[in-house]
């Protein structure tokens, strides 16, 4: 317990950092389940090739010191608008192949998991043949202490995570409830043979919602890179779970709720193992959410995408 | 689900239908919904399967109970029928493989059968029962001197509590977040397992005690080298296992299951304890997982937390939908091709969970039902729900009513 409160400060710091990526995994999920109700299984490999991506551009700059100043800059808006470009792409593509077919055919939830389980080993396998080990890269962003907040020291690239997570959430969120295509995607969240009815075209809103999606977990991706400047092709499995944690946390479908899910879950994550030790993170996670699922069935903020106000 | 739906659906699996006689399928069949469902299904495949699953029925019973016999036959032989094995498994142990990965699926498919296939339940995490049985055995064996046949009914009693303790918060929850629950569950016990001290950390256990050999005859000595013991061993154990599934498929609560699977509001509304026989099916599911593992853990001497995956559980899962979910031979057949392919396909075993992936997504285009579906679950398909709602549509509108009602 002593640990917990001498460390305090510096689990919230790293808690919110790991939590920010939870976040932006979780909102493909929960965008995709509110549309679809489909657990998206192969989004922990969308956000994968956004960590592929990111190495690649960091060859590409030809990068071999930190950057600073402007170039950071240009390098982080240049590797996240790669990354999301091509994980939205990789995700539409994922939709086209594994589950518009099924759509189509008025396939069950089950049939639509396992083709989702299938296309996730697909990408795996097809990952690890080309890189079959841990893949690392240069350190693109000095990891500079911006402040100190009692134990816990505030890094430059632990406070871009958490910043770049809850940015993309605000823009996220925005899109969804403020805009015309946003409220395409709550309409057919809310039923989808309505939607189409209204004259919504239900197809063209499920792939932007794996385009948007995908987009999100590619950012992940490289803000991952920038924090950790490590990947394997293995990378998304633990990942996805705990953000599909997250999004099941703070109410599944509910963007908000994506956002406060994925930092709660980093948090008590950090907390618990300050006090247990952290081999036991993964099991502090799933409890939490076996308790809060007990309790409150519908997540921290109830399940609401469908419901969201305009 | 619309009205008329609903009451197509209850009108054959009416909870109150009469036994049936013995050795003929349950009247669910001839319910006017599904045989309209039938035809409009055209599936030839199915029929093909339902043209032999007909003609086996209208055998006589002398008949039928050779048919099984020699099928029990045939099973005792597989491994020592000569050249069997070149054709079979090349580059591999036939007799090896036979046991594990063959047996252990086969037992294990049938266990999440009862969970996925009769009440459409969606776990992720069956590998936790097979886990938990597992290392009953290497405890109470390594640690209380404990031998096999002890340790088979308790190591069986412990893994159905597990399933209790487990289902009893989660399985008032619906489909999807039980799927992330029993996957949460899964990597709770395997993470638990590597971080004790006491049950052998990362290294796992050793030296479990193998069971004993019976009498004095070669292909039922429990040694090292011959794994046609082990083999015979978990036949009879599917065999029984098979026996009590029937069973309880023309059971009360079988057909409840069934009526869980189809629509569970409906279901409570005909007075189906629906959360006691959930329970049931995980209690029963948990307890053929948990019997797997003792007997793979005795025959291997030695398990480590890394033999229990999640990607056994989606492997398991798959080898159940693949076969036909709820349709017994459907389940063995997936269970075998899911474990037999990839011996198989060892000669490119580097492209073998890609091909398997890729095989998987097809499938699920082209066959969500299955190979071999039972006619029941066929008909359901074509009704558009198979039990665990649609993609997209309707279904959600239901839940987030729910979910203001809520709060």
């Amino acid at each position: 317990m002593s640990n917990f409160f001498s460390q305090f400060w510096a689990s919230t710091i790293d808690g919110l950092t790991q939590g920010g990526i939870y976040a932006l995994i979780a909102l493909g999920y929960t965008l995709v389940y509110g549309v679809l109700r489909l657990i998206n299984f192969a989004h922990s490999e969308i956000f994968m090739i956004g960590t592929f991506t990111t190495v690649g551009v960091i060859a590409l700059f030809g990068v071999t010191s930190p950057l600073t100043g402007l170039g950071l800059f240009l390098f982080l808006l240049v590797a996240a608008l790669a990354a999301a470009f091509v994980s939205g792409t990789s995700a539409v593509i994922l939709e086209r192949v594994a589950y518009r077919p099924l759509r189509r055919r008025g396939a069950t939830q089950l049939a639509a998991l396992i083709s989702a389980i299938g296309a996730s080993l697909f990408l795996q396998q097809a990952f690890s043949l080309r890189w079959p080990d841990t893949v690392g890269t240069e350190r693109v962003m000095d990891k500079t202490v911006i402040a100190t907040i009692g134990s816990g020291l505030l890094r430059a690239d632990k406070l871009l995570v958490i910043v770049g997570a809850i940015a993309m959430m605000l823009i996220l969120d925005r899109l969804v409830n403020r805009t015309r295509f946003g409220r395409a995607i709550r309409a057919t969240a809310q039923s989808a043979d309505t939607a189409t009815l209204m004259g919504v075209n239900i197809d063209r809103v499920i792939m932007l919602t794996f385009l948007i999606g995908g987009a999100m977990a590619g950012v992940a991706g490289m803000l991952y890179i920038v924090f950790f400047e490590v990947t394997t092709f293995a990378v998304g499995f633990v990942l996805g779970i705990k953000a599909f944690t997250a999004a099941v946390l703070g109410g599944i479908g509910n963007l908000r709720g994506a956002l406060l899910g994925g930092l709660s879950l980093g948090l008590i994550e950090e907390y618990g193992a300050s006090i247990v030790g952290s081999q036991w993170k993964d099991v502090i996670a799933f409890s939490v959410l076996v308790l809060v699922l007990m309790f409150r069935p519908t997540g921290l903020l109830g399940e609401s995408l469908g419901k969201a106000r305009a | 689900m619309s009205d008329r739906d609903a009451k197509d659906v209850v009108s054959h699996t009416d909870p109150n239908a009469t036994n049936t006689v013995p050795g003929q399928e349950p009247s669910l069949g001839d319910g006017e919904a599904t045989r309209r469902g039938l035809k409009k299904a055209r599936m030839p495949w199915v029929r093909a399967f339902d043209a032999v699953s007909a003609w086996w029925r209208s055998l006589p019973t002398a008949a039928r109970w050779t048919g099984y016999l020699l099928m029990l036959v045939l099973a005792f032989a597989l491994p020592n029928i000569p050249g069997l094995g070149d054709i079979m498994a090349p580059g591999s142990s036939w007799q090896r493989i036979l046991f594990f990965p063959i047996g252990i699926y086969i037992l294990l498919a049938l266990g999440l059968n009862v969970v996925v296939g009769y009440a459409g339940l969606l776990d992720l995490g069956f590998v936790a029962f097979y886990a938990i049985g597992a290392y009953s055995m290497a405890v109470l064996g390594t640690k209380f001197g404990w031998g096999f046949w002890e340790v088979l009914p308790v190591g069986i009693g412990i893994a159905m509590f597990a399933g209790l303790l487990l289902g009893s918060p989660t399985l008032r929850l619906r489909g999807d977040y039980l799927a992330i629950v029993t996957l949460g569950f899964g990597e709770i016990i395997r993470v638990t397992a590597t971080n004790t001290d006491y049950l052998g950390g990362p290294r796992g256990i050793n030296n479990i005690p193998r069971p004993p050999s019976i009498g004095d005859i070669s292909w039922l000595k429990y040694g090292v080298l011959d794994s046609r013991p082990y083999y015979y061993l978990v036949v009879v154990v599917i065999v029984i296992v098979i026996i009590i599934m029937k069973r309880l498929e023309k059971s009360r609560v079988g057909r409840s299951w069934t009526a869980i699977r189809e629509d569970e509001d409906a279901a409570q509304l005909m007075g189906v304890p629906t959360l006691k026989f959930k329970l049931w099916a995980f209690t029963v599911g948990a307890a053929v997982g948990g019997a797997a593992g003792v007997i793979f853990a005795s025959a291997n001497a030695a398990i480590r937390p890394t033999d229990f995956p999640f990607i056994l559980s989606a492997t398991i899962l798959a080898a159940v939908v693949l076969g036909g979910a709820g349709n017994l031979p459907g389940v063995i057949l997936g269970a075998f091709l899911v474990a037999w392919l990839p011996e198989v396909a060892r000669g490119f075993s580097q492209y073998r969970v890609l091909v398997f992936g890729a095989v998987l997504v097809i499938l699920m285009i082209f066959r969500p039902q299955g190979i071999w579906p039972s006619r029941i679950r066929a008909a359901e398909f074509k009704e558009g729900e198979g039990g665990i709602g649609r993609l997209g549509g309707e279904v959600g509108v239901v839940r987030s009513q729910a979910g203001t009602a809520d709060s």
